[in-house]
């Protein structure tokens, strides 16, 4: 194998393979990026046997072939090397060393047979869709804060990405939550999705998805089956396994009866939430709010450290109601608005709050009150 | 010479017998109303708790410990005498001391008795630091004003108050810093008080084997013997930074402490890093129904200790032993902390079905880890599992039973599986 290419091109490829690599390895195969050239293309293919990323990238191959190196050490060496150099790679398939070329600097780098690499199976998608980018990406960008870590509920580990009904419209929905908020994000159901099995996309692959999604003109070839789903871009194909799980309905969780309104500026809001919190040196800081006739009091009591108070004006028309949440709850549901106020809707302060944009349901928030 | 009478706390000049009670128990010692660093250590405590508890076991000897596969946790002196040491096989200890009673340990006695033990210790000082449920350092450096009476007289009076009020026996070191005072406690056990003062410290230290420094167990005693290492007279022999490239921060350390110096101050607030609570079977098993129980009265405990303390843990780990000793941890970390035992056992109850095939088990602990601060507004409830808060909350409703008529006041029943 021996090709040349251009160091911007390489490092982009290669960035994206070794994000997959897991850190702790004990399979040593699994470290590795698998180089294949060919034609006038050069894959990077990395795996952690749960998602694999195949990067494609323009190269001028003088000697067809294949072969895997570590991928943390490529890309190091890649990202070190000048801006603008050449880069000559080659492998004579016989010494276990791939020679990195550059200017004046030269590399040998051991390697491991392309044989060993396990490439994930192939299967049979069920739906194949094209979605723009920037849909897609403020579908996970505003669902993914939800997802659970806690490994025992391991369905709620990511984000379930299904087709549902909204007033009587088919949409493509993600829902994610950790049982203490929730968030359930809309989008209009692309052509070809209506088949689409609901599927649990897990939290790495969330991350990873999104580095393909920085492109606001592109668009995104989507493939699901039950057990796998594909993200692709003309350079770059994602594929990971899906959660084996089952995601619990979270329809019932959706409170649609609160009838306490109150509306309130989002980064007023939020930059208020976040100043009486600093008090507080818990981790999961109570701030309470209390409403009574346009006014709010969010208030912050930490019988050890101190206490704080700030006063807002907001638009607030029903009964006095105290209500206590945890801060970091409020300020991540807070950060999510970005075009209108934010409307948050009470029953009581022990029952779950509805908050969304303006009137807009195609992203709604559940929080858990907390006791205060 | 001063010196003072344990048994009447009167404070003289020399002499073997008390000019007051005329009893002979003085202590004397030239530094006897300088030295403020204590270390109090109870006498056979779990032993002395059940015998005080039922006298029919007092002229025998008993051994606290689990079952016929467990370990000796505290034998009585009457036991010590035959042999028997703590941490020893409970076979062995029952061979050594065929007629011995065995007692399965009842902690919410003894840890009824270590808080009383604190409150007395409270009154000397605000500056105590348990090591445990029966030893605690203690410094009254600045407190004889306060008492008007030297720091040895109100830890004499301290043991006295002990065995007055709760019938146990504990034992005095007095020092210039925590590790003196803790080898003191240990010289002249049970009901004893001793005093290592600053100007004996290097001779007494000497000849000492280096396993007196607390920390330095067999590993640690094998490889300093490698370099000739047995005593602190050994240890005075080497210089600081050849210590340091040897054995790291210990070696450091060890510098310090072969000349008698321990700048570690006596401190009320050590942090908690985890709580946790094991048990080892009668026999080896796979039974769900049976784990299952087991689990749940750990999971209890383990969440009593945490609302005494006020934590909550945001990670639960699970441990078990397999029948050929291999230990098997499994953990789960938490979307938010928790101290409910309900919490805390269903992710336990979950992580036991990721080892349910490597059973049967000799041992299995629940623990949490990860702890921060737990205010009383806890519990955010969860969307998904709308009977959380309820059940939470009949378990904070059941704890305030328990508080008021007894532990055994209510209890669910699957602790009864």
């Amino acid at each position: 194998m021996e090709f040349s290419i251009e160091r911007a091109a390489l490092l982009k490829a290669v960035a994206q393979a070794q994000s997959v690599v897991e850190r702790r390895n004990t399979i040593p195969i699994l470290a590795n990026v698998l180089i294949e050239a060919e034609g006038d293309q050069v894959s990077f293919r990395a795996t952690d046997l749960d998602i694999e990323v195949v990067d494609q990238a323009p190269a001028k191959v003088t000697r067809a072939g294949a072969t895997t190196v570590s991928a943390l050490t490529f890309h190091e060496i890649v990202r070190k090397l000048p801006d603008g150099s050449l880069v000559t790679i080659s492998d004579d398939g016989a010494s276990g060393r791939m020679a990195v070329e550059a200017g004046r600097s030269s590399f040998s780098l051991a390697t491991l047979p392309k044989e060993d690499f396990p490439v994930m199976a192939s299967s049979e998608y069920e739906a194949n869709f094209a979605a723009p980018a920037p849909v897609l990406r403020r579908l996970f960008d505003k669902s993914k804060f939800a997802i659970s870590t806690e490994e025992t509920r391991y369905y709620l580990n990511g984000v379930y990405m299904h087709v549902s009904d909204a007033d009587g419209q088919q949409v493509l929905r993600c829902v994610a939550t950790d049982g203490h908020r929730l968030a359930r994000i809309d989008a209009e159901l692309p052509e070809g999705a209506a088949e689409m099995p609901g599927v649990i996309v897990p939290r790495k692959t969330v991350g990873e998805l999104r580095k393909l999604l920085e492109d606001d003109e592109a668009q995104i070839a989507v493939s699901v089956s039950e057990t796998k789903v594909r993200f692709a871009t003309p350079g770059i194909t994602l594929t990971s396994k899906v959660i084996d799980g089952t995601f619990p309905d979270y329809s019932r969780v959706i409170p649609s009866g609160n009838t306490r309104r109150l509306e309130v500026d989002a980064a007023e809001f939020a930059q208020a939430v976040d100043r009486v919190a600093t008090v507080s040196s818990e981790r999961s800081r109570a701030v309470k709010l209390a409403l009574d006739e346009d006014r709010l009091v969010l208030s912050v009591n930490a019988p050890d450290s101190g206490a704080a108070e700030e006063e807002l004006a907001v638009a607030y028309p029903d009964e006095p109601l105290e209500i206590g949440f945890n801060a970091k709850y409020l300020l991540e549901i807070a950060s999510q608005v970005d075009r209108e106020n934010a409307v948050f809707l009470f029953n009581s302060s022990g029952d779950p709050t509805l908050m969304r944009e303006g009137n807009d349901d195609s992203a709604v928030y559940v929080v858990m009150p907390m006791r205060v | 010479m001063p010196a003072l009478c344990r048994d009447c706390l009167s404070t003289f000049d020399t002499g073997p017998r008390c000019p007051e009670c005329g009893r002979p128990r003085v202590i004397e010692h030239p530094e006897l109303f300088d030295l403020s660093i204590a270390h109090m250590d109870c006498d056979a405590f779990y032993a002395s708790v059940e015998k005080r508890d039922d006298p029919s076991l007092r002229d025998k000897p008993v051994i606290i410990g689990g079952g016929k596969r467990g370990v000796v946790s505290t034998a009585c002196y009457i036991a010590r005498i035959r042999g028997v040491t703590s941490a020893m096989p409970m076979f062995q200890a029952l061979k050594l001391c065929p007629d011995a009673v065995v007692v399965k340990g009842r902690m919410s006695a003894y840890v009824d008795a270590s808080r009383a033990i604190r409150v007395m210790m409270d009154d000397l000082t605000p500056v105590v630091e348990p090591l445990s449920l029966d030893e605690a350092f203690m410094d009254l450096t600045g407190t004889a004003r306060l008492h008007h009476a030297p720091p040895a007289v109100m830890l004499a009076g301290l043991v006295k108050r002990m065995e007055d009020e709760l019938g146990l026996s504990g034992s005095i070191g007095l020092s210039h810093n925590k590790f003196l005072a803790k080898v003191a406690s240990d010289l002249d056990k049970p009901r004893g008080f001793s005093i290592i003062g600053k100007a004996e410290t290097a001779a007494f230290l000497r000849e000492k084997p280096v396993r007196l420094i607390w920390g330095i167990g067999p590993q640690a005693q094998i490889s300093l013997e490698k370099v000739g290492i047995r005593t602190f007279s050994d240890l005075l022999r080497w210089e600081k930074q050849d210590l340091v490239a040897r054995f790291g921060g210990m070696g450091e350390r060890l510098y310090h402490l072969a000349r008698g110096e321990d700048r570690r101050r006596v401190s009320s607030r050590t942090p908690v890093k985890s709580i946790s609570n094991e048990t080892t079977f009668f026999e080896d098993t796979a039974d769900t129904d049976l784990l299952d129980g087991h689990i749940w009265r750990l999971s209890e405990n383990v969440s009593d200790r945490a609302k005494a303390k006020g934590k909550a843990g945001r990670t639960v780990t699970l441990k078990v032993k397999r029948a050929n000793h291999r230990i098997l941890t499994r953990q789960s970390s938490l979307d938010e902390a928790t101290q409910i035992a309900d919490k805390i056992y269903r992710t336990a109850r979950a992580l036991l079905e990721q080892v349910s095939n490597e059973g049967p088990f000799r041992l299995i602990g629940v623990g949490i880890s990860h702890l921060e601060g737990a205010d009383e507004g806890e519990a955010g409830g969860d969307l998904l599992d709308p009977q959380a808060r309820t059940r939470a909350e009949a378990e904070r409703a059941s704890d305030k039973i328990r508080e008021r008529f007894g532990s055994d006041a209510i209890i669910k029943g699957r602790a009864l599986r």
